[in-house]
């Protein structure tokens, strides 16, 4: 017999990483009377994309260095024109507020001389990159605070499914990945900060965990955002970075440009102008590796040895921590060797591109009292600062929400019929183990999702994850461990079939390599300058255009091509 | 279904006479959940394959009896 925990609460925060911990912090600092909790799949100690820290921070606007227009506007061109410029603006407008804050915990940026922040130059035009050399402890900071705000934890519990009724959320359900317990949380509001969809793609080493996102963010708030009735956009604007060939790492020419580093192709020249990850710098590197022209590297050799101490000791105790080793194993050192890079599994994330779940400049989605914020959130390119500043929206605007709301009982059949479902693999032992099934289902994304894109390839995509719901049936989970690696692959195949039918459903070109279809190479603004959102209706996954909101910041798309190509030597 | 166990060949190493009976913090710690105790020596392994090489179990072990490995797929 499974037992139940049944657990009430004002406001419940699904995900305790970068934007769950602040929101659960933002709202008790708004209404410290209200009941916060966060419910957690790890550990939030240490969970989540900033578990070992940042190198830095990506999109800093600081006062003097850049303005929230002018941030607008950068991410406005780099996003080919395809936002809600509101609430890009508040990542321009709050990240300042949220550095101070975070400073004034202990959080360590870098700093010049005379104690200003020391921004350095990536994206094409402004200074936005705020290294963090001393960055790694971010997230036992964070914890600290939640517990200074006396904000509730439930750590290792992996939410499945939003509660609805009556057209709102009204709590969460799922179970404990340890002892396996089935638990219902009631709540006035839900904030989902669940992170991206990183386990979408399969890396080339076939290493399903090897990913670039933490591999506990399989895509989570995607499915159960979609399953509660929101809308979700952008999904056909893949995630695909350039990273270290073989590790899951950033190269990382954020933190080594600025010191003279560039990335190059096998001859040593340069092809791209600007290191600023975009689709269109990730569509020059897969032209230039099918030109022949590769492998391509990030290229340090020429850098002294101060230079070069320098970095490491950057790169090696922040973030990815595990490069040094990674290096040091195949006789590789920044000295001598360029670092090869490639491009990464496809993932669904819009701090990194765009894909995710609708929200406005108040970080809520289309489902009343249900918020999103971080890396499923659809704000495009927003990082980390991004994350904080929508968990801070979202955790300060539910509290408010939650005022004049009373608890709802949840429905007794639906309940049942879901907790029926998260432990069907468990009445399967001999099932086919969770591994084999995910490793199938990546596979056939690998084959038939990944840029290039054409209409053959994923018309049979889509086929086969429609009918990969009989082989999920076929899963089986010997104790609650692997039951949570099975739910994350449910999650994964909603995920996929999100990032085909959406594909499909824009028939042009956008975003560089994140959309680049074979069949409709041309971008084409006639028709397609527009978001494509979808949302369950019916039982049925329906896509439709929704227009993009008027500008706040002028910009001239018809001028200003993001284009980062260097002329060929 | 008819199974089998494979052997694989794991990211983590413990130092078992490092490892302290009464500690739980890399298990603790780990975002991936995949360390645990062996019941019967109080010392903690890898029970499943699923590493992101992130490294707190190494850091926050106060005895570094951990060490984590790039997975063989990778290195
Ligand atoms: C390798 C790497 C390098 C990066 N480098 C930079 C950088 O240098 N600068 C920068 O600005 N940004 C960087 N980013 C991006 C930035 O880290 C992210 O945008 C940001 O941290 C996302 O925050 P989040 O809260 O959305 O997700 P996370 O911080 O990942 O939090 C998600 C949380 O949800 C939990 N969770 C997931 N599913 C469930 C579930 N079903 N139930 C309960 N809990 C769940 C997870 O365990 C996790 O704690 C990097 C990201 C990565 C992966
Ligand atoms: S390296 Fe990370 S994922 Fe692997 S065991 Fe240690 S904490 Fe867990
Ligand atoms: S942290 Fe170190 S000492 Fe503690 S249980 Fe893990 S391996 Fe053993």
């Amino acid at each position: 017999m499974t037992n139940t925990q049944q657990l009430k609460t004002d406001v419940l925060v699904v995900g305790g990483g970068t934007a769950g911990t602040m929101a659960a912090i933002k709202a008790k600092q708004a209404n410290p009377e209200a009941e916060v909790l966060i419910l957690e799949k790890a550990n939030i100690r240490r969970s989540g994309a900033i578990a070992m820290g940042m190198d830095g921070v990506n999109t800093a606007v600081i006062p003097g260095n850049s303005t929230p227009e002018q941030y607008v506007r950068e991410i406005t061109i780099a996003n080919d024109g395809i936002l809600n410029q509101k609430a890009v603006y508040q990542t321009g407008k709050l990240g300042y507020e949220v550095i101070q804050e975070l400073d004034s915990w202990g959080v360590k940026f870098q700093k010049d001389t005379y104690g200003n922040y020391d921004l350095k130059q990536v994206h094409r035009v402004g200074k936005y990159v705020l290294p963090m050399p001393e960055g790694k402890d971010l997230k036992k900071i964070l914890t600290r605070q939640v517990k200074r705000h006396k904000a509730k934890v439930t750590n290792r519990v992996m939410a499945t499914r939003v509660m609805v009724k009556d057209g709102r959320a009204i709590g969460a359900v799922g179970f404990d990945v340890r002892n396996g317990d089935f638990v219902v949380i009631q709540a006035k509001a839900v904030i989902l900060c669940t992170g991206a969809c990183g386990r979408l793609g399969l890396p080339e080493s076939g290493y399903l965990y090897g990913t670039y996102e933490n591999p506990t963010n399989a895509g989570d708030g995607y499915s159960m955002a979609y399953h509660a009735g929101a809308e979700l956009t952008n999904i056909e604007c893949f995630q695909i970075n350039p990273l270290i060939k073989d590790y899951n790492g950033p190269a990382c020419a954020y933190v080594a440009s600025p010191f003279g580093a560039y990335t190059a192709n096998a001859e040593g020249h340069r092809f791209v102008s600007c290191d600023y990850w975009s689709g269109q710098m990730m569509l020059e590197i897969w032209k230039e590796l099918n030109s022949g022209k590769g492998p391509i590297q990030l290229k340090m050799t020429h850098l002294d040895e101060d230079t070069i101490s320098e970095i490491e000791s950057i790169l090696w105790s922040n973030e990815r921590p595990s490069r040094e080793r990674f290096h040091e194993s195949r006789g590789e050192n920044y000295r001598t060797h360029g670092v090869e890079m490639h491009i990464s599994e496809i993932g669904l994330c819009s701090g990194h591109s765009a894909s995710g779940v609708w929200v406005n400049e108040k970080g809520e989605t289309t489902v009343p009292g249900l918020y999103a914020a971080g890396d499923m959130a659809s704000v495009p390119h927003n990082y980390m600062i991004g994350a904080f500043v929508f968990g801070r929206l979202a955790g300060t605007n539910a509290v408010e929400y939650v005022r004049d709301i009373e608890h709802l009982e949840p429905d007794a059949d639906w309940l049942a019929a879901e907790k029926a479902r998260i432990y069907k693999p468990m009445q399967n032992p001999n099932g086919i183990p969770h591994t084999q099934v995910e490793y199938k289902l990546r596979r056939i994304v690998n084959n038939y999702l990944q840029p290039p894109k054409n209409t053959y390839k994923m018309d049979i995509a889509l086929n086969k994850f429609i009918n990969y719901h009989d082989t999920l049936d076929l899963m089986g989970a010997r104790d609650p461990h692997e039951l949570m690696r099975c739910m994350e692959v449910y999650f994964i195949r909603d995920c996929a079939e999100m990032a085909a039918r959406a594909s499909l459903y824009r028939k042009e070109s956008r975003w560089g390599l994140y959309h680049y279809r074979i069949d409709y190479p041309e971008k084409n603004n006639e028709e397609w300058f527009c978001h494509v959102n979808l949302k369950k209706e019916d039982d049925q996954m329906t896509l439709f255009k929704r227009p993009v909101d008027p500008y706040i910041v002028d910009v001239n798309l018809e001028k200003e091509v993001y284009d980062v190509k260097v002329a060929s030597k | 279904m008819a199974l089998t166990t494979q052997r694989v060949d794991v990211p983590v190493i413990v130092d078992e006479s490092k490892c302290l009976e009464k500690c739980n913090a890399c298990i603790e710690v780990c975002p991936l959940d995949v360390l645990v105790k062996n019941p019967e020596t109080g010392k903690a392994y890898m029970k499943y394959d699923e590493c992101w090489f992130c490294l707190p179990c190494e850091k926050e072990c106060p005895t570094n009896a951990i060490t984590v490995q790039i997975p063989f797929l990778l290195r």
